[in-house]
């Protein structure tokens, strides 16, 4: 994997802090239980494991994200779904002892291949984050950062109508289009989480993974991107980690049971939260632990 | 008795009071049910008490050693016969300092007449007395003061918050100590500088294009001549300054970017230590490597294209300052790059940006305060040095931008002007405290100018 954006800041996602997982050389073998592949697969992984320097923290994890559909990861902490959701843009290359296996493809191509742009991958797999992290931009300039980089807008008009579409899209251009020159660090939570998913949707990805992307809100703000996401999967593929049972049964189609870097079980969301095939899955969503 | 021991015998005595406090309170507490019934911890009883006894010694202290030598001076001199009386001001510290010395052991007793002696053995006696009074009474201050506290140890005394008082209000006093001494030097300069425009007008001083102090020895040409023009000198630090900043601010803040941003774990491990090195060099040493290796460097690099570089050109002086300042810039702006939060960077890469796209958009403008305020420190350090100037720059006062020729600072100027037995009223002597107010002047405008652009430009993060 490429090293060329790999630096001292690349700390490791605190779920792999103090993960207790069993020397790489001696995985157990386990079958995932469920449905991990679809026909229409967006992304598909196969095999994936993921180090921390010798540290395993995911487990030969096989699974397909179909076209347009809200996959959620579900897991207790540490189970390493934020760890298998940044492998699908590369986001772990930036953490330098982190290492990945496998083979994950966007539409058939492999993301891990040599000739892999991440420029152009993760403009093709957006992310927002646990945490609302708005640059201390403009609110305008905060949405207009991707395009300008990417080269989308040839003109002042269409940059204004993407960033306008693009807010329109996250739900948040009436509460802002009068203040688009003030910073983005001064909107609410829930309003920078906005922002953040419209900044994400503004360069067009196909793909857009979430990382917990409601545990800094309140339950208003939280029901105001369940709501959004609903809308977005007309357009996009989302997947989600979430520690929320009750917004993957609201939001998703799909669920995936993580536990100790293995995936356990995968399947309708329906199914999943009425009757768990696994052990495991049963007792994590009737809260016996997690 | 000497004032280490008087000292000594104050810190003993805190000692005492803190474990009697801390004692009593433990006796009171476990009497009263255990030590949860006082209010505070035991050793906050005995914190009070020690700082009870040692503040209050510790003002008397201070305060007799400051009144203690002219109160015996007076004294003494009250006793001198009266022929003595009527000598002069000038001449009788005169005659004061003999007796002092015949006292103290350091002046012959051959050489002063009878009338000293004596003094010399009542000034002696005053001393004793005033050493022993001192002891007595610090002494009696502190045990007071520590009684007083140990008698107030009660469960409800609020000893923990009384501490805290105390504690902040020593922190208070330290702070202040800073900004009076700062004060002090800026008035004392200010009041040499306004003898010296007395002299010199103040026109002549700022505006004027010749600088050559050595002429205005001579009364005859003092101010007529206009040799006190401070321009070519101001021309000058600035000239140097800029080249230093041209090199220093480029290699060093590309190098904090790469140790930041790109550099492995171990390669910033070693070479930041290694380029924090370079700032521990002393700058004297700089100055013979800028005045015997770079400017004759400089000089036959000249010369091989063709052009004509003076042997102490303002080039090789800003040059060597510029690589002395590279650390400064380098570590400041590293750990201020290094404090940008690693979520903007993570969204940043995560839209699919590359790396020099994040630093150049999100990193640097999020840094900037912090960056502008690092350089802003460096060209204070760029004007106000000193030992490089003096030694690459020359003395001669051109008013010149060309930095292949040789130009003098303010700095080096206040040097040569106080370098030697000088006499402290002529003009030649106080042009170096106009020159020092001038100099600080310019460092509070350029604070002032990077405080605005950084409050108009900043991307406040947090």
């Amino acid at each position: 994997m490429s090293t060329a954006d790999a630096n001292a800041h690349g700390a490791v996602p605190d779920e792999a802090v103090g993960l207790d997982v069993q020397d790489h050389v001696d995985v157990a073998h386990y079958e995932t239980i469920g449905e991990p592949y679809v026909d229409n697969a967006k992304m598909s992984a196969r095999n994936v494991n993921v180090y921390y320097a010798d540290k395993q923290a995911i487990m030969d994890v096989s699974l397909d994200i179909g076209e347009n559909e809200v996959l959620s990861m579900i897991g207790p902490s540490g189970c390493g779904k934020s760890t298998f959701l940044r492998s699908l843009n590369r986001m772990n290359d930036i953490i330098p002892i982190c290492e990945v296996k496998g083979d994950i493809r966007l539409d058939g191509e492999d993301i891990y291949g040599s000739d892999q742009d991440t420029v152009l991958l993760r403009a093709r797999v957006g992310m927002v984050f646990q945490k609302p992290n708005p640059f201390p931009k403009t609110i305008y300039e905060n949405v207009a950062y991707g395009p300008r980089i990417h080269g989308l807008a040839h003109s002042k008009a269409e940059m204004d109508e993407i960033v306008e579409t693009s807010l329109r899209r996250a739900s948040l251009w009436d509460e802002v289009k009068d203040v688009l020159e003030q910073p983005g660090t001064g909107l609410s939570g829930g309003q920078q989480q906005r922002l953040c998913i419209a900044r994400a949707i503004a360069v067009s990805p196909e793909v857009i993974l979430m990382d917990e992307p409601c545990s800094a809100l309140d339950p208003i703000a939280t029901a105001r991107i369940e709501e959004l996401i609903d809308e977005l999967k007309e357009r996009f593929t989302i997947a989600i980690v979430t520690h929320s049972m009750q917004q993957a049964a609201r939001v998703s189609q799909r669920t995936a049971y993580f536990h100790l870097g293995k995936l356990i079980e995968v399947g309708d969301t329906k199914q999943i939260f009425t009757m768990p095939r696994h052990e495991l899955t049963e007792n994590y969503i009737t809260g016996r632990f997690g | 008795m000497q004032t280490s021991t008087v000292f000594l015998t104050l810190v003993a005595l805190c000692a005492v009071s803190f474990f009697i406090g801390r004692h009593k309170s433990r006796l009171i507490g476990m009497a009263g049910g255990g030590l949860q019934t006082l209010h505070s911890l035991p050793v906050h009883y005995g914190y009070m008490a020690a700082l009870w006894a040692g503040l209050p010694a510790l003002l008397v202290f201070i305060v007799w050693l400051g009144v203690e030598a002219p109160v015996i001076r007076n004294l003494v001199i009250a006793e001198l016969p009266a022929e003595v009386l009527a000598l002069s001001l000038d001449e009788l510290g005169l005659y004061y300092n003999q007796v002092v010395g015949v006292a103290l052991g350091s002046v012959d007793v051959g050489v002063v007449d009878a009338n000293q002696v004596t003094a010399a053995h009542r000034y002696n006696e005053l001393l004793t007395a005033s050493r022993g009074l001192k002891m007595l009474l610090v002494s009696l201050v502190a045990v007071i003061g520590g009684l007083l506290a140990v008698m107030r140890v009660k469960p409800d005394l609020r000893a923990r918050n009384h501490v805290e008082d105390i504690f902040t209000w020593v922190l208070f006093a330290c702070s202040s100590i800073a900004v009076f001494t700062t004060l002090g030097i800026v008035l004392s300069v200010l009041f040499e500088a306004v003898r010296f425009f007395q002299v010199i007008p103040m026109n002549d001083f700022l505006f004027g294009l010749q600088w050559s102090p050595q002429m205005a020895i001579r009364a005859d040409q003092v101010g007529a001549s206009g040799s006190f023009g401070f321009i070519p000198l101001l021309v000058g630090t600035l000239l140097i300054s800029m080249v230093a900043m041209l090199i220093a601010v480029p290699i060093g803040l590309m190098s904090a970017i790469y140790l930041s941003e790109y550099a492995s774990r171990r390669f910033r491990a070693v070479t930041k230590p290694v380029l924090e090195i370079l700032a521990g060099v002393p700058t004297v040493v700089y100055g013979f490597f800028a005045a015997l290796t770079v400017a004759p460097f400089i000089r036959n690099l000249g010369e091989s294209i063709g052009l004509s570089v003076a042997s102490e050109s303002a080039l090789a002086a800003g040059l060597v300052m510029g690589i002395m300042i590279i650390p400064f810039v380098m570590s400041l702006s590293d750990d201020i790059i290094s404090a940008v939060p690693n979520t903007l960077r993570e969204a940043s890469l995560g839209m699919g940006a590359t790396m020099s796209e994040t630093i150049r958009k999100v990193l640097l403008p999020a840094a900037l305060p912090g960056i502008v305020g690092g350089i802003l420190l460096a060209v204070s350090r760029a004007i106000g040095e000193t030992m490089i100037v003096v030694m690459a720059a020359g003395l001669s006062a051109k008013l010149t931008i060309n930095p292949l020729e040789a130009v003098t600072t303010i700095t080096v100027q206040i040097v040569t002007l106080l370098v030697g037995d000088q006499e402290f009223d002529s003009p030649k002597t106080l042009a170096a405290f106009a020159l020092g107010l001038v100099l600080f002047f310019v460092t509070l405008l350029l604070n002032v100018i990077a405080l605005y652009v950084v409050r108009k430009y900043r991307e406040q993060y947090e």
